[in-house]
């Protein structure tokens, strides 16, 4: 399953719901009615959409957090391949270009000059995952790759003239195991 | 069974303009609306440029994608100010003068800014992150980033003196902000109905984006001494949290101002009371605090922030939601609903701004999320979803302030009818593409576009040059409208 799929699928329910919403309410705008009796009635449902609401965002917040979707930043990664990655105005430097997938991979991503953003395309030219280069700082972005292929890192963060040039490639390999870790 | 009727007039006595006012908001309004149209039409030539069906060289796009930004978070600003002002003179006693400053200091920093970008080739985006705006490979000088940063002060500057102004003349009249913010009906006693939500929203507006401005000049002048003195470097991370606090306050104080109009105008032509409750304090209070400490949600992707912080980043994404959708948008519903609505063009656009704002807010929550950023930051996603609420919805609501205020003197066209659906229409594509282009990963703030990502951003073109119709529709009856308003003689309400 794909998530931008997930997250483009849901997004267009969750605008629809509004849409519906709204030409509902729209369609009996010309009609008249009590605005005491309606209010009281709209009030009475809001109690339990707001309830529904908090019940609904706990729950997601819960499992969207749980395990923390960022590696932890104070620790090296036990059995990861490390990739040092480094940025600059407009260039990628990867300290290798092949990583084996089904094992960990943490890349240590810095940049020498001002921000940039390093994000990683899969072979369908899909975003797999991504985080900052920023100067001084040096983030830990944690992945395992499942699928061999061509990988490409591009720059998200807007680095000047030629901040869409700003691209690099590298591989990931079958495991030697067949893609177990 | 009683049938809904007007509670009060559509055009009542204390919304009069006297000969200043009418002079100093019409320069609001209809330098914002032509500023609009000129910002559309940089932001068309960019999705043509990507479309690959306009040549545009690299240092112009980047131009163009600066003054775009920079442009628009400011006149949205400004046009929504003037609605806080249209509707908060009725209450309180506000300066004229100190309005018309906040208009002259916008029009000199804008000035500085377009001389910055297309004199001197500042291209460092309008959130000028550092150290870009000192590290452009010699694209542009120091000078031209000097002086876009000033433009953004002088700027910074009316619109804090504004909210003093604003914050001076509630306390004069409610004794201090916390009456006013109505702090003493949130857990009890019997709220006074008269209490204006414009009162509410004004003050929540001026407490926090006085604290955004603050925030966003003390980022600038950071900057500015690191241009002349690049041996006291700066920390980056930190002025980052002070970029976006600045910079997220500030758009979205305009939402919080435009919405004002909604309050005060609906219920004229649903013929509803709409008046303050619990809920609605409830729901003013807790953005307050929310709206301020959810900016960390644009740096989910900077690791190296506090563990706290980014949790804290999607959870107040979520919570920042429930006001809107259970409070203000829920309430506009039921006002509306089964009220016998008179329809006409301010009501309409008050109504699409209410659903412009709920439907973006879907996407922005969506994306707020740790997990799902990981995928769709800084991508198209993200102009995707600020669009939605910004071009559907607060323009919307300054649309309707200014055809509510023109009233009858609408003059009509062939086109007339065609406006409204135009804009909409046009918007929805525009909109969309960029979210679909979100979806496919599709970067934002690219130049050149790969060939997959090209049918997207054809779309997108097509959507913005019908908004741009529809705006140019919109301007050409408001501006003759509002030039062909008389002003009243004498003041009738509390203004200075």
């Amino acid at each position: 399953m794909i998530t931008q799929h997930v997250v483009w699928v849901l997004t267009l329910a969750g605008i629809g719901i509004v849409a519906l919403t709204f030409v509902y309410v729209l369609a009996n705008s010309g009609k008249t009615a009590d605005a005491a009796v309606t209010t009281h009635k709209a009030y009475s449902i809001r109690r339990w959409w707001f309830i529904a609401l908090i019940v609904f965002g706990v729950a997601v917040t819960y499992l969207t957090l749980t395990p923390f979707p960022i590696g932890h930043q104070g620790a090296l990664a036990t059995n990861a391949q490390m990739v040092d990655a480094v940025g600059r105005q407009w260039s990628w430097q990867l300290s290798r270009n092949e990583v084996r997938a089904g094992t960990p991979v943490q890349f240590n991503v810095s940049s020498v000059d001002v921000n940039h953003g390093f994000a990683i395309y899969g072979p369908d030219d899909l975003i797999v995952t991504q985080t900052q280069a920023m100067p001084g700082f040096t983030n830990r972005l944690l992945h395992t790759f499942t699928r061999p292929g061509t990988y490409r890192v591009m720059c998200l963060e807007y680095c000047g003239l030629a901040h869409h040039a700003m691209v690099a490639q590298f591989e990931v390999v079958p495991a030697d195991n067949g893609g177990q870790p | 069974m009683s049938v809904s009727r007007p509670l009060v007039e559509l055009h009542p006595a204390d919304e009069a303009f006297n000969r200043g006012e009418r002079v100093v908001f019409n320069l609001y309004v209809i330098s914002a609306l032509v500023i609009l149209v000129l910002m559309m039409l940089l932001g068309l030539t960019m999705r043509l440029a990507q479309s690959t069906w306009l040549g545009v060289p690299l240092g112009v796009f980047y131009q163009l994608l600066t003054a775009h930004g920079a442009g628009m978070v400011g006149t949205i600003g400004l046009a929504s100010s003037a609605v806080m002002w249209f509707f908060l003179r009725k209450y309180v006693r506000l300066s004229l003068s100190i309005f018309a400053a906040n208009y002259v200091l916008f029009m000199l920093g804008a000035m500085a800014i377009l001389a910055a970008v297309f004199i001197g080739g500042y291209a460092g985006a309008w959130t000028f992150l550092y150290p870009l705006p000192v590290r452009s490979m010699s694209v542009w000088s120091t000078n031209a980033a000097a002086l876009f940063m000033c433009g953004y002060l002088l700027i910074g500057v009316g619109f804090l003196l504004f909210y003093l102004d604003a914050m001076r003349a509630i306390i004069r009249v409610y004794g201090n902000l916390g009456r006013a913010l109505g702090l003493r009906w949130l857990f009890g006693g019997e709220i006074d109905k008269t209490h204006s939500k414009t009162v509410v929203a004004s003050t929540m507006v001026a407490i926090t984006n006085s604290i955004g401005v603050l925030a966003g000049a003390v980022v600038l002048a950071m900057c500015l001494v690191n241009i002349y003195v690049p041996s006291m470097e700066l920390n980056a991370l930190l002025v980052k949290n002070l970029t976006y606090l600045f910079g997220h306050m500030f758009i979205n104080a305009s939402i919080y101002m435009g919405v004002i109009a909604v309050y005060e105008l609906l219920p004229r032509y649903s013929g509803r009371p709409y008046p303050v409750s619990r809920a609605f304090l409830w729901s003013w209070s807790a953005s307050l605090v929310m709206v301020l400490i959810v900016y960390p949600h644009h740096l989910l992707m900077d690791y190296a922030m506090p563990f706290w912080m980014l949790v804290m980043g999607q959870i107040i994404s979520y919570t920042a939601g429930l006001p809107v959708f259970t409070v203000t948008v829920y309430g506009a519903l039921t006002n509306v609903y089964k009220s016998g609505m008179r329809w006409s063009m301010p009501s309409k656009l008050l109504m699409l701004s209410m659903f412009g704002w709920a439907a973006g807010i879907v996407p922005a929550i969506i994306d707020g999320t740790i997990g799902v950023n990981k995928l769709m930051h800084n991508t198209q996603w993200v102009p995707g979803h600020f669009h939605f609420y910004l071009l559907l919805g607060v323009l919307p609501m300054v649309l309707a302030l200014l055809y509510h205020v023109i009233g009858q003197r609408v003059p009509r066209h062939a086109g007339h009818q065609v406006t409204f659906p135009l804009f909409v229409v046009g918007g929805l594509i525009f909109v969309f593409s960029f979210l679909a282009g979100g979806s496919i990963s599709t970067p934002r703030r690219f130049a050149e576009h790969l060939p997959q990502w090209l049918a997207y951003d054809q779309s997108g073109a097509i959507g913005a040059a019908l908004v741009i119709a529809a705006m140019l529709l919109f301007s050409t009856q408001l501006i003759t409208g509002l030039m062909r308003s008389k002003a009243r003689v004498g003041p009738a309400h509390a203004a200075g």
